[in-house]
C-alpha cells in the first residue's frame, strides 16, 4: 500500500497543528460555532445526538496492521471500546470528547492516518473495489489512481467550499460496477482502448440522498495522464455554477440535470482544453512512482486446492460453507481472498470492538502481509491468504464472531447508524436490522434465498444506500413516530451485468414491529415465483413491481 | 474598517475609482484609461469580465459568506486564464482560516473581517509548506516539485 514520504508526512503533521490551533481558538471563544463547523467537519468531526462522531479516513479501504492497532488504541482510550465501519469504507468513533479530537488526530498521524475531508462540502474519500489488486478480472489495479486522486484532492485550495459534498469512486472491472460508480458525483471506470492504452470512462452527476440519480457519461475515453486536469475542470465548472441557494439542490447531479449532460460536457471540455497540456498534467513518472507502492507482495509459488484444504473441506461442513460464501478466488494460484463479516446477531452491522481490531491486526500480520481492507458492505477483508492456512484462519475467525457465512446474503445488510446515534435520522435503523437478523437466522434458508442486498437508511440522506438495495428500507418520521418505507429492485451493479437501478417504493410505510413480517412476505413471494435458481433481482425484474406489491398489501378490491 | 493585509502584515489602502461589473459593461469607453477598482459579487463569474480584467488596477472578489467558495475559482481564472496581474483583493467574510487557500488561488491582499486577529491571519499564510496541487502561484503540482 502507499507509504508516505517526507512530503506527505509533513503535510499531515501541518494539518494536525492547524486543527489544534483552530480548536484552541474555538474553545477560547475566538471562532463562533457557525464558523468552526466547516473546520471540524473537514477534520471528520460531526456533532451527533449524544456526542461528537469522528470519522477517520481509510483511503479506498486500505489499512496496515499498525493502523488497525492504532484504531484499537483510539477506541479503547478515547471511546467506548469499539469502532464502526461505514458504508464508504471509513472508520467511525461515536463517543470521543470534542476537546480530545486534536490529540486523537495527532495519534493517528503517527501511523499515517487522518480524518481529512471525511465530511464537509469538499472532495471526500475516494472509494474503490475492496478486491482491488487481487482479482484477475480487473483491467489494472485501481488503487494507484485512487491515491493520486487522494493527493490531488487533499487541501485543494479551490475546492474546500463547494456547494455540497463531492464523492468520487473508481471501478476497474469490465462489465461490472464494483464500486457503485453510477451513484457518485464522479464515477471513473478504468478502461483500455483498442490500442491497449489505459484511460477512463467518466460518469458525472450520480448520487443517492433525497434525489437519487444515476450518473451519465460525460467522457467515453479520457487518456491516463489527463485524470487530474479533467477533474479540476469538472469541479471548477461545478464550483462556479452549482446551486448554493438550497442545500437539497446543490449536488452536481442537479447542475447536470439543469444544464443537460451535453452542455455540461461543453463547459468542462472548454476548461479542460485550456489546462490539459499544462503543468497540472500527470506524468508517467508520477504514475510509475505511485504504482510502485502497489506492486504484488512476495507471493510464493503455490498451487490451487492444496490437499490440506481439500480434506478440511470434506471433513467440516461449516468450513465448506464458509469457504463457498466468504472466500473468493485470488488472481494468484494457492491464495484466497477472505471476507471477515461484521454482521453477527446482536451487534450493529459494521461494529467492531477494540479487542477484535487487535486480533484482526494480528491475523493480517500472520496471514496476509500485514494488510487489511474495509468494504462498503461494512465488512473487512484479508486479501492475500494462503489456501493451506484457510482452515486455521477460519477457526480463529469463528471464535471472534467474524466467520458468519452470509456474505452477500439477506443478513449481510448495509445499515447506517440511524436514530440511535445520528442527529439527522428520522428513525432508528439498527433495531430494524437486528429484528430482521433474528427472524432470518436459519442458514439453510438464507442460503436457499441466495444473494440479496438489503439496505437500511434511517433517513433520506441514504447513508445506508437504501435506493440501491434489492430490498431497501427507509426510516421516515410521521408526526413524531418512526415508520419504515420499503422499496424493491435497486441494484448497485456490483453483481449484475444488466447494470444499475434505483429501487421503487412499494407502498405505504410500516411500523417497526411489522418489518420482519413484511420482509417475509416479500421473500415468500420471491421463492414462490422463482424458477431455476433465479436471483431475487431477476425475479423482480421479470414479474414486475405490482405482483410484489399485491403480495405485501393484498390485491385492490 | 476592515484590516487590510498582505502576507507580510498590515498595508495601506490606495484610492481608486470603484465600479461594479454593470458599470464597467455600460461605460467601457469612458472608463478605459482611468485607475479602476472592479468589485465582483460572488455570483459574477470570471468569464463575465474575461480579458477586460487587464483594464483594472485592482479587482475585489466578494465573499458574502465564508462558505461561498465561488470566489476561489474566480480568482484562479482571472490569474491563470485571463492574464490578470494587478492587485486581487478578497473582501467580505474574509476569515483567518480561509486566507491560505485564498493566497494559493491568486489573491494578494485581504480585507479581513473586523473581528479577525491580524497576527493569526498572517501566521495562517504559512500553514502548509508544500501542498500537493498546482495553484495560481506555482503551476507545478507536488509531483513536479518532489525531490526524491
Amino acid at each position: 500500500m502507499y507509504v508516505y514520504d517526507q512530503y506527505d508526512q509533513q503535510l499531515l503533521n501541518e494539518r494536525v497543528a492547524q486543527f489544534k490551533g483552530q480548536m484552541e481558538r474555538y474553545l477560547d471563544g475566538k471562532i463562533p460555532e457557525e464558523e468552526f463547523l466547516p473546520l471540524r467537519l473537514q477534520n471528520g468531526i460531526y456533532v451527533q445526538r449524544y456526542a461528537p462522531m469522528l470519522r477517520v479516513a481509510v483511503p479506498y479501504g486500505a489499512m496496515n496492521s499498525a493502523q488497525v492497532r492504532k484504531l484499537a488504541y483510539v477506541a479503547r482510550t478515547y471511546d467506548k471500546g469499539y469502532a464502526h465501519i461505514s458504508t464508504r469504507q471509513n472508520v467511525q468513533f461515536n463517543w470521543p470528547a470534542l476537546e480530545q479530537c486534536p490529540q486523537i488526530l495527532a495519534d493517528l498521524a503517527e501511523v499515517q492516518m487522518h480524518a481529512v475531508q471525511t465530511s464537509g462540502n469538499c472532495i471526500r474519500n475516494t472509494t474503490t473495489d475492496e478486491y482491488a489488486g487481487v482479482i484477475a478480472e480487473e483491467i489494472v489495479d485501481p488503487r494507484p489512481y485512487c491515491e493520486i486522486i487522494r493527493q490531488w484532492s487533499t487541501f485543494h485550495p479551490e475546492f474546500a467550499f463547494l456547494p455540497r459534498k463531492f464523492k468520487i469512486a473508481v471501478n476497474s472491472v469490465p462489465n461490472e460496477d464494483r464500486a457503485a460508480i453510477t451513484m457518485h458525483d464522479i464515477g471513473i471506470n478504468i478502461v483500455k482502448n483498442d490500442a491497449g492504452e489505459i484511460g477512463y470512462r467518466v460518469l458525472v452527476g450520480g448520487g443517492l440522498g433525497r434525489t437519487p440519480i444515476l450518473g451519465e457519461e460525460i467522457c467515453d475515453f479520457l487518456p491516463e495522464e489527463d485524470l487530474l486536469t479533467y477533474l479540476d475542470a469538472t469541479i471548477r465548472v461545478y464550483n462556479q455554477f452549482g446551486r448554493r441557494d438550497n442545500k437539497y439542490k446543490a449536488r452536481i447531479k442537479i447542475l447536470v440535470k439543469a444544464l443537460g449532460v451535453e452542455r455540461m460536457r461543453e463547459l468542462v471540455e472548454e476548461e479542460f482544453n485550456r489546462i490539459k497540456d499544462g503543468e497540472g498534467k500527470l506524468t508517467q513518472a508520477e504514475l510509475e512512482r505511485v504504482k510502485q507502492h502497489f506492486v504484488d507482495p512476495a507471493y510464493k509459488a503455490l498451487s490451487d486446492e492444496p490437499a490440506a484444504l481439500v480434506s478440511a473441506r470434506e471433513e467440516h461442513k461449516a468450513f465448506a460453507r464458509w469457504l463457498e460464501r466468504n472466500v473468493r478466488k485470488h488472481k494468484k494460484a494457492g491464495y484466497a481472498i477472505v471476507t471477515l463479516t461484521l454482521k453477527q446477531l446482536g451487534t450493529p452491522p459494521g461494529d467492531i470492538t477494540a479487542e477484535q481490531l487487535d486480533k484482526v491486526a494480528d491475523l493480517a500480520d500472520q496471514y496476509s502481509f500485514g494488510e487489511l481492507r474495509s468494504t462498503h458492505n461494512q465488512n473487512l477483508v484479508l486479501a492475500d491468504v494462503e489456501q493451506t492456512e484457510l482452515f486455521d484462519l477460519w477457526q480463529t475467525l469463528k471464535s471472534l464472531g467474524m466467520a458468519t457465512p452470509t456474505l452477500g446474503l439477506l443478513t449481510d445488510m448495509i445499515c447506517c447508524p440511524g436514530g440511535d446515534f445520528c442527529a439527522l435520522a428520522n428513525a432508528k435503523s439498527i433495531p430494524v436490522a437486528e429484528d430482521i437478523q433474528k427472524r432470518f437466522e436459519d442458514l439453510d434458508y438464507l442460503w436457499d434465498l441466495g444473494e440479496i442486498d438489503l439496505n437500511i437508511s434511517g433517513c433520506m440522506n441514504a447513508c445506508g444506500h437504501h435506493h440501491i438495495g434489492n430490498i431497501g428500507v427507509l426510516g421516515v418520521d410521521k408526526k413524531g413516530e418512526e415508520f419504515y418505507q420499503v422499496s424493491l429492485g435497486g441494484n448497485s451493479g456490483g453483481n449484475d451485468a444488466n447494470g444499475s437501478s434505483l429501487g421503487k417504493i412499494l407502498g405505504p410505510s410500516f411500523a417497526r414491529e411489522a418489518m420482519p413480517d413484511v420482509i417475509a412476505k416479500i421473500l415468500d413471494f420471491y421463492v414462490d415465483q422463482r424458477t431455476d435458481g433465479e436471483s431475487f433481482l431477476e425475479v423482480y425484474r421479470r414479474v414486475g413491481h405490482t405482483p410484489f406489491k399485491e403480495a405485501v398489501y393484498g390485491k385492490p378490491d | 474598517m476592515a484590516n487590510l493585509i498582505n502576507t507580510q502584515g498590515l498595508i495601506e489602502d490606495s484610492e481608486l475609482t470603484a465600479i461594479t461589473l454593470t458599470e464597467w459593461q455600460e461605460n467601457k469607453e469612458s472608463l478605459t484609461g482611468q485607475k479602476l477598482q472592479l468589485t465582483l459579487n460572488s455570483d459574477e463569474t470570471a468569464d463575465l469580465i474575461g480579458a477586460d480584467a487587464t483594464n483594472f488596477q485592482r479587482i475585489c472578489i466578494d465573499f458574502p459568506k465564508f462558505a461561498d467558495g465561488r470566489g476561489y475559482s474566480a480568482a484562479r481564472l482571472l490569474r491563470e486564464k485571463y492574464g490578470y496581474t494587478g492587485e486581487l483583493r478578497a473582501v467580505g467574510d474574509v476569515l483567518i482560516d480561509q486566507v491560505f487557500f485564498m493566497k494559493r488561488c491568486g489573491f494578494d491582499s485581504y480585507a479581513l473581517r473586523d473581528d479577525q486577529i491580524v497576527d493569526d491571519a498572517i501566521a495562517a499564510f504559512s500553514t502548509f509548506t508544500s501542498p500537493y496541487q498546482n495553484d495560481a502561484n506555482d503551476q507545478r503540482p507536488l509531483f513536479r516539485r518532489r525531490l526524491n
